[in-house]
């Protein structure tokens, strides 16, 4: 769950593209993904995310499990009732009381191969782009620099927080013998979120200070600078071609 | 509640991102304008904790769990416009880093959870709270219904953004090629959910953490920003009043087949025998055997629908005009905006 930046320097074909070709790319991907009507469209968008990620050295077995894990199972297990009350030519008759449609069945997996690849292509993007650069691309696409702002310091403090709240499980529960009931598990809650509130609260203000300390004016600059080379143009040349094929072929 | 790409079109997400970007938009203004330097620390670190919030499980009565998403409590500590910005940022960052919601329907999730949920929960806030003393017990009971409300019209738009897939966008065999369940049967599933669980633990959530912070942290929470005067208190509570009915209607307006989803029922139906597998699925995804019931649905749908239209203008009108008024009559002032001045 928790994500690593250690393929985002990994010597693979994505991590060497400018973020803001990249970006748009794959957005532009995920468009199409979004688009395509057809099976065996979404089946080729998905041997290209494949195909890409092993060109990007990113691990099949890790890249698999981060994506099928979590949403296509869950999406799978949702989309079981369309199935059967889909209304439309019946596909298979269960004891002639409940009936698979062909309709249902098409959306069912139709639904299950969409989340598949616009998350597969959410993962790959975020796998091989470290978050700084990604939000130097953002501000680029003129995000207000407030926004970009806040997006990499939350980031940074979500992973401090969540690890300040495991140490307050990991001290209760040392600390504990046998179990709780509910309701103390309730007012246990409670008092851990709010302290962690208050928590929060106070480090922004250490926060503040020292950024203040530092210069901070309410000013927020930049400095990555990022630079288009020719394996960028390659890429959004083959990128654009490819999204031509695929809207071509959803036209078809 | 957060909708993964796929379940919505293209097309439904760009209405959805066009609905969005006024409120970032004005959002963005207003957090420029009101507050100070603090403005950017101060909202990263309630947003990573509203992140925090969302993985807290709280265990419930009967055995389950459910989650909050804490964004009246960050509207009612930081106003609205911050609570706007600090829960699109968080969502996006789920997005991008834990697939939970995704990149086309980034926008239609901000719409439900970081525009619709905090600004319903601290319009209802505001009107409970009035002008009483930060510390005062009427306060957590605002900050509880206001909190409870705000999710529930939230997975009610995100319901009806689910429900309409099916009818706008299906293949011409009649295969929905995207979330493939029709109103009747996403709307219920999602209010159902919201209405028995999310709901209650939100507001718990919010009222328990509310009530921790008015005794550790008075300063924390702005009393001093009156909900108008005395006199014209009235047209808030009768809008109160009109939004308490609004919600739950949708329910109840349609009788008992929509609450009662029990295996029992089906049996009643006439559907004879129900398969296993769907028998243990019964127990979470309820709404599966709407489409035996009667197909018919079509007023209910439209009840639904001007029930979610009437509340989001209610809401936004009314809190518009709260917020004039106590322009009118008093300076403003924040907790994150004493004695800062401006770069």
């Amino acid at each position: 769950m928790v994500v690593t930046e250690e393929l985002c320097y990994a010597p693979g074909i994505l991590q060497k593209l400018d973020p803001r070709g990249k970006l748009s790319t794959f957005v532009l991907f995920i468009v199409i993904t979004g688009l395509a009507q057809s099976l065996w469209i979404l089946a080729i968008i998905l041997a290209l995310i494949l195909a890409l990620s092993f060109l990007s050295r990113v691990p099949l077995g890790f890249f698999l499990k981060r994506i099928l894990l979590f949403i296509p199972i869950f999406t799978a297990v949702i989309a079981i009732p369309a199935l059967f009350i889909t209304p439309g030519k019946p596909l298979i008759d269960l004891a002639g009381k409940i009936i698979i449609t062909e309709q249902g069945a098409h959306t069912a997996v139709l639904l299950v191969m969409r989340v598949l690849d616009s998350l597969s292509l959410g993962v790959l993007l975020i796998l091989t782009t470290p978050w700084t650069k990604l939000l130097v691309a953002l501000r680029w696409f003129h995000l207000p620099s407030l926004v970009v702002a806040i997006l990499g310091m939350t980031y940074r403090y979500i992973f401090l927080l969540l690890h300040t709240t495991n140490s307050m499980f990991l001290a209760r529960r040392s600390r504990t013998i046998g179990s709780f009931s509910g309701g103390e598990n309730r007012r246990w809650l409670a008092q851990a979120l709010a302290t962690t509130m208050a928590k929060s609260q106070h480090l922004s203000e250490e926060v503040y200070l020292a950024m203040v300390a530092r210069g901070y004016r309410g000013e927020v600059f930049i400095l990555d600078e990022l630079s288009l080379r020719r394996r960028d143009f390659l890429w959004i040349t083959f990128a654009l071609i490819t999204a031509l094929i695929l809207l071509w072929g959803i036209h078809l | 509640m957060h909708i993964p790409d796929g379940y919505l079109s293209p097309a439904t997400c760009v209405i959805m991102y066009t609905a969005s970007v006024p409120f970032w938009y004005s959002a963005v203004n207003r957090v420029r304008k009101a507050l100070t330097n603090r403005t950017v620390p101060v909202l990263a670190l309630f947003g990573a904790f509203s992140f925090v919030l969302m993985m807290f499980n709280v265990p419930l009565p009967g055995g389950t769990t459910g989650h909050a998403v804490g964004g009246t409590l960050l509207s009612i500590l930081l106003g609205p416009w911050a609570a706007i910005l600090g829960v699109s940022v968080v969502l996006g960052i789920q997005a991008l880093f834990f697939g939970d919601g995704g990149l086309l329907t980034f926008g239609a999730n901000c719409f439900n959870m970081a525009i619709v949920l905090p600004l319903v929960g601290y319009f209802i806030y505001k009107v409970i709270a009035s002008d009483s003393e930060a510390t005062s017990s009427r306060r957590v009971l605002a900050a509880v219904v206001g909190s409870y409300f705000g999710i529930v019209a939230a997975s009610l738009a995100a319901g009806i953004e689910l429900g309409i897939q099916p009818a706008l966008f299906h293949a011409i065999d009649g295969t929905p090629l995207y979330a493939p369940y029709s109103l009747d049967v996403a709307v219920p599933a999602m209010l159902l959910a919201h209405l028995l669980i999310a709901g209650p633990v939100e507001a718990a959530v919010t009222g328990l953490v509310f009530a921790y912070m008015q005794r550790s942290h008075p300063s924390l929470i702005k009393a001093d920003e009156s909900g108008g005067k005395a006199g014209k208190i009235w047209i808030l509570w009768g809008a109160l009043a009109l939004l308490a009915l609004a919600t739950p209607l949708g329910l109840l307006a349609s009788g008992t087949a929509w609450g009662e989803w029990g295996v029992d029922e089906l049996k009643d139906m006439g559907l004879g025998f129900i398969p296993q597998g769907l028998e243990k699925l019964a127990g979470w995804w309820p709404a599966l055997f709407q489409d035996y019931g009667v197909p018919g649905t079509g007023d209910v749908i439209g009840y639904i629908l001007s029930a979610l239209v009437g509340l989001v203008l209610i809401a936004f009108l009314l809190w518009m005009l709260g917020r004039w008024l106590s322009q009118k009559n008093s300076s403003k002032s924040g907790s994150f905006s004493k004695g800062e001045p401006r770069s």
